[in-house]
């Protein structure tokens, strides 16, 4: 068994596109759950938004690719919009349901046969991120080293002695622009939060009807963060389109909502770095566990008759979803969540 | 007209497309293109030639499946390709269900082509060529992401239901289809209701909107499938087996789990993620020990129809459909004139007055959550022995029970019980008008509007504020 | 008290001494004026009021028994529902059509019968965002400090000046879900104040309030009438309602069946049918 390679690859996805995508998401996700209690369950449609927006610009209708990012943002605001303003005045739970159908009907729209040849039907669209990649200020040739980082034909590699992160041409423009979005965020985030508004929307977390009867036009603060997270999670779609080259309606299924979740309860809600660190922390264990016992099985440590290669997904996500259970019961304030501020439960 | 019916062919090909979509997890990097045939019971199917041609049509290799049914082409670079079935190399009275032994594959990395056998096809004229743009049922195979590792195929069993009545009926009158199709609605309305009228009553009694319940339909069907497949019980016995297992597992999950929440006072909207959680906990759980595939029992498979002129409608179906419509009713009746029954109204209207009149809520709670436990697993089974156990079976259906719930209100039972219906036939109806793999969309776009139009469904009372 | 009690006290007293003791009496200086105002649920009206007017500067209690229709009655006032029909005016104007955060901004602010701290926030916390139209809470200036900090600072003063009179300064950085009930009810008063109301509604103020602390809430009640606020209650105990109301009105079945000052209210007749009939009824429950 080699665990270097084990916990290199944790390492290297714990920081890595996907974990980029899953902590946007989960980040726009905050400001709506954790600070506002919006049950938004269709944030794999505002991704969807995202992604789709951009290919379908790009691809379908032949725009730059600026114009598919601007496309994209504008179709998750109008979704936010559309979803809103008839939930927001309804009980929370109310919202939730919407959402999750929405998101569904997004899902089985994109995924019809019906619109294929525009949208791809169930293969999706490819062809949108040549513009993207085509910006990486580097060449494919590029070879240098400082240090213990370095750059090998185009490739960038982190070398820690004991382990080694390695990232390819594309994934490392990825990482570099993903985490600009994420630190630019969270900065304008961690000012918005904590400012009278935020101060709002924490109060409707608490209790709209309190914050309505001091004269606070609850509906406007809902919007509002209904909208800024949907279109924080349309850029997570942009993300996960891009660091992939491609859409697939499939990817969007109400599981990407819920482990945003699970990514946003793991670290902590109302917390500004809780969903970086649960990303991190959710991608971490899962290639640890994943990796682990693929090598485990390839060394024969443990019988394919227990259990074999296919079957290592469906019981790493068990873990995860056992996982998010037992935290939620015992520490339902996440890793750098403040347990006093939980004891009280306003609901 | 011309349209509606161009759409409806188109749909029904693309839905029999999304029948088989791999679900293999091994990432490769080489390029390629590989499948599994299996025939309709999913028993591998051997000797089968497949010939892989460039987009030019230049022949780039033509192999035969082996005795599992697996084949692969290697290739060498990205593209276009052909993938052709020689459809004369099949086993006698298979055919390709879509009549579509030919696809158009583009290959970015290793892909999987696949041809749905069945024994007759459906909804498309056998020798048909492959229509231009339409999309072969391939998937790319990647590993390491949540979003794919529940999704690769689709549309549970409804869908396959609907296709295979929609596919003997193809070509009759449009009122015999109509009520074909009513009559499907009402059955698949039922195994609706059955689900629904259980999560309403936990809505009901704690609040709770239990994202796991749609997952113990599933439970429901995997248990029947471990009595009839590895114990080799009948598939009744199996069925009670199940229904009795369901009830213990919601028993269990109270006793174990939701009580002990409600006693520490954790909030609702907890409570929800946590059921979220243990969604995700029994679906891995029956992915891991059932796998990705869609299993069958061993008895009533191909059980051939009655057939009425006017309607065509297999045995299992009428069977099902009548003891679930008992089930219900007695339900029904239960609650209006039993005594635990009215305490279950009466904890669901007002629990804290309920408990001041001296009853235990906590006993109410767990009983209705023992009876929701039983009638969804009844669900899953009666929709199984229809269309097979899938592990996501319950998570497509769980849309559709919320639908139903707050179609008929949040909370009541019969009100549940008749939004189930409502839907079940309008999912089923819809493919009049619509292509059948929008019909779930229809159905959640109608929840949509009902939540925005009156959010105490159609017969709930407005709730009172303040 | 000083001699400023006396006057606020005097100038209500003196308003409402040649009001006659009927329902929809009318007064010298209404600052809330309702009429016709229904609000049915299903088929059970819960309010049916013909015409109410209340007094400014005065403290009017609206009591009655249980199911009277006295709190469906608040929330309609303050939009916190939709009544089937009617219309009233709030300081010359229509305020039936207005929601909830607009009838708090026009002045007539409201409290809840189960108090509604927002626990996970801080005492001060909960005392700022009371505070109206401040500039950090638009979200085009929220991320600019130096926009808002300067009306923050003020509002946190006076938010600590109230908290120092409701004697909560001590408790400023505790969570609200910290405090006793009673002290929660004295915040969700100060926060009522911090949008400096015109006319203030407390829906049973006293409910779940140790006896220690009542007294200090009654004071703080007749000090709001000092000010020169209006004040509305709703309350059950009758000693209360004696001790600081001006002007007492009686609601029963979702009706106003009478008005008029604690000492006529407590020898009129239909007042103490209206309570013994419903104890009546919930003897037999």
């Amino acid at each position: 068994m080699d665990w270097q390679f084990v916990f290199s690859q944790a390492l290297t996805q714990a920081i890595g596109p996907t974990m980029l995508v899953y902590a946007l998401g989960a980040i726009g996700l905050n400001l709506q759950f954790g600070y506002t209690g919006l049950l938004n369950f269709g944030q794999a449609a505002f991704a969807a938004m995202g992604a789709y927006g951009l290919a379908l610009s790009v691809v379908a209708m032949g725009l730059p690719f600026w114009w598919g990012i601007v496309i994209g943002l504008l179709a998750a605001c109008v979704m936010a919009l559309l979803l809103g303003i008839p939930t927001l005045r309804l009980r929370a739970d109310y919202l939730a349901i919407v959402t999750i159908a929405a998101a569904e009907i997004v899902r089985r729209i994109a995924r019809a046969t019906v619109w294929s040849d525009t949208t791809g039907g169930s293969d999706g669209m490819r062809g949108f991120s040549e513009p993207f990649f085509e910006m990486i200020p580097w060449d494919r040739d590029t070879t240098w080293s400082f240090l213990f980082v370095s750059m090998d034909n185009g490739r960038l590699a982190v070398d820690f002695g004991i382990f080694e992160l390695q990232y390819s041409y594309r994934d490392t423009w990825v990482m570099i622009v993903g985490w600009t979005l994420v630190a630019v965020i969270l900065v304008v985030m961690a000012f918005l939060i904590h400012s009278p508004w935020g101060r709002v929307l924490k109060g409707i977390r608490e209790d709209e009807e309190a914050v309505r009867s001091l004269g606070k036009n609850v509906f406007a603060y809902k919007m509002q963060a209904l909208v800024l997270g949907g279109i924080i999670g349309a850029i997570a779609g942009f993300v996960f389109a891009l660091s992939r080259a491609n859409v697939q309606p499939d990817a969007f299924t109400t599981d990407f909502t819920f482990y945003f979740y699970v990514v946003l309860i793991l670290g902590g809600a109302a917390r500004i770095f809780g969903p970086v660190l649960g990303a991190a922390l959710f991608w971490f264990l899962y290639n640890i566990l994943a990796q682990g016992l693929i090598q485990a099985i390839s060394a024969d440590v443990i019988p394919p008759s227990v259990i074999d290669s296919t079957q290592v997904g469906p019981l790493v996500f068990f873990l995860l979803g056992l996982g998010m259970v037992l935290l939620l019961i015992f520490r339902p304030q996440g890793l750098i969540g403040n347990r006093k501020e939980l004891m009280f439960d306003v609901r | 007209m011309r349209r509606a019916l161009l759409l409806l062919s188109a749909a029904l090909a693309g839905l029999s497309l999304c029948l088989g979509v791999s679900s293999s997890a091994a990432a490769q990097d080489a390029y390629g293109i590989h499948g599994t045939l299996d025939d309709q019971q999913d028993q591998p199917v051997e000797g089968v030639s497949i010939t892989v041609s460039d987009a030019s049509g230049a022949e780039i290799a033509t192999v035969t499946t082996a005795a599992d049914g697996t084949w692969a082409v290697p290739l060498d670079a990205e593209g276009d390709y052909v993938v052709t079935l020689d459809e004369s190399t099949l086993p006698e009275g298979l055919v390709v269900r879509n009549c579509k032994p030919q696809l158009e594959v583009n290959v970015t990395g290793d892909r999987t082509a696949l041809f749905p056998l069945d024994t007759q096809v459906d909804g498309c004229t056998p020798g048909e060529s492959p229509g231009g743009g339409e999309t072969p049922s391939s998937s790319e195979d990647e590993s390491g992401e949540p979003g794919e590792e529940s999704s690769e195929s689709e549309d549970a069993a409804a869908d396959d239901a609907a296709a295979d009545e929609v596919g003997e009926i193809e070509g009759e009158g449009g009122a015999t289809r109509a009520i074909s199709l009513l009559v499907s609605g009402l059955h698949f309305g039922l195994m609706i209701a059955l689900a629904a009228v259980g999560l309403s009553m936990v809505f009901g009694t704690t609040g709770l909107t239990n994202f796991a319940h749609g997952d113990l339909v599933t439970f429901g069907g995997v248990m029947a499938l471990l009595f009839n497949v590895t114990f080799g019980l009948p598939v009744w016995i199996a069925a009670i087996a199940a229904v009795v297992l369901g009830a213990a597992f919601g028993w269990a999950q109270d006793w174990g789990l939701w009580s002990p929440l409600r006693r520490r006072g954790t909030g609702l909207v907890s409570m929800m993620i946590i059921s979220i959680g243990v969604a995700l906990l029994i679906r891995f759980a029956t992915l891991f020990f059932v796998g990705g595939e869609r299993q069958r029992y061993t008895e009533y498979v191909g059980q051939p129809p009655w057939d009425f002129g006017w309607l065509v409608i297999s045995p299992k179906e009428v069977v099902t459909g009548l003891i679930a419509l008992a089930v219900c009713v007695a339900v029904g009746l239960a609650l209006v004139f039993t005594r635990l029954g009215k305490a279950t109204r009466a904890v669901a209207d007002n629990p804290s007055l309920a408990a001041s009149t001296g009853i235990d809520v906590n006993k109410v709670v767990r009983l209705v959550w023992t009876i929701g436990g039983a009638l969804a697993a009844m669900s899953g089974v009666f929709l199984s022995i229809s269309d097979g156990v899938k592990f996501d079976m319950g998570q497509h259906l769980l849309l559709l029970v919320f639908a139903a719930v707050v179609l008929g209100g949040l909370g009541t039972a019969f009100g549940a019980f008749v939004g189930a219906m409502l839907i079940g036939v309008f999912v089923q109806m819809s493919t009049l008008v619509v292509a059948p793999e929008l019909k779930y969309v229809g159905a959640l776009a109608v929840l949509i509007i009902i939540m925005l139009t009156r959010p105490q469904g159609i017969l709930g009372r407005r709730e009172r504020i303040g | 008290m000083s001699d400023d009690v006396k006057a606020g006290v005097a100038a209500a007293k003196a308003a409402l001494a040649g009001v006659p003791a009927e329902p929809g009496a009318p007064k010298q200086d209404a600052i809330l004026t309702a009429t016709g105002v229904r609000r049915a649920f299903g088929g059970l009206v819960a309010v049916d009021v013909a015409h109410i007017e209340v007094q400014r500067g005065a403290i009017t209690a609206l009591i009655g028994p249980n199911g009277a229709g006295k709190t469906t009655f608040f929330n309609l006032l303050t939009g916190f529902d939709r009544p089937s029909r009617g219309s009233w005016e709030f300081d010359g104007r229509r305020a039936d059509r207005m929601r909830s955060y607009q009838v708090a901004r026009s002045g007539m602010v409201r409290t809840f019968q189960l108090t509604k701290a927002l626990s996970r926030m801080t005492v001060l916390e909960n005392m700022l965002i009371g505070a109206d139209r401040q500039r950090g809470e638009r979200l085009w200036a929220a991320p600019f400090r130096w926009l808002w900090l300067k009306e923050e600072a003020q509002n946190a003063a006076r938010a600590l000046d109230l908290l120092e009179r409701f004697k909560l300064a001590d408790k400023r950085d505790h969570y609200a879900g910290e405090l006793s009930g009673g002290q929660r009810k004295l915040l969700e008063m100060a926060r009522a104040l911090m949008l400096k109301p015109k006319m203030i509604m407390l829906d049973e103020p006293m409910a779940g309030v140790n006896p220690a602390l009542k007294q200090s809430l009654l004071e703080h009640i007749k000090d709001l009438r000092e000010e020169g606020m209006t004040v509305l209650f709703v309350e059950h105990d009758m000693d209360m309602v004696h001790e600081i109301a001006d002007w007492v009105a009686v609601m029963a079945a979702g009706q106003l069946i009478t008005e008029g000052t604690p000492d006529q209210i407590s020898a009129d007749q239909r007042v103490i049918d209206a309570y013994l009939g419903a104890h009546h009824d919930a003897a037999q429950h």
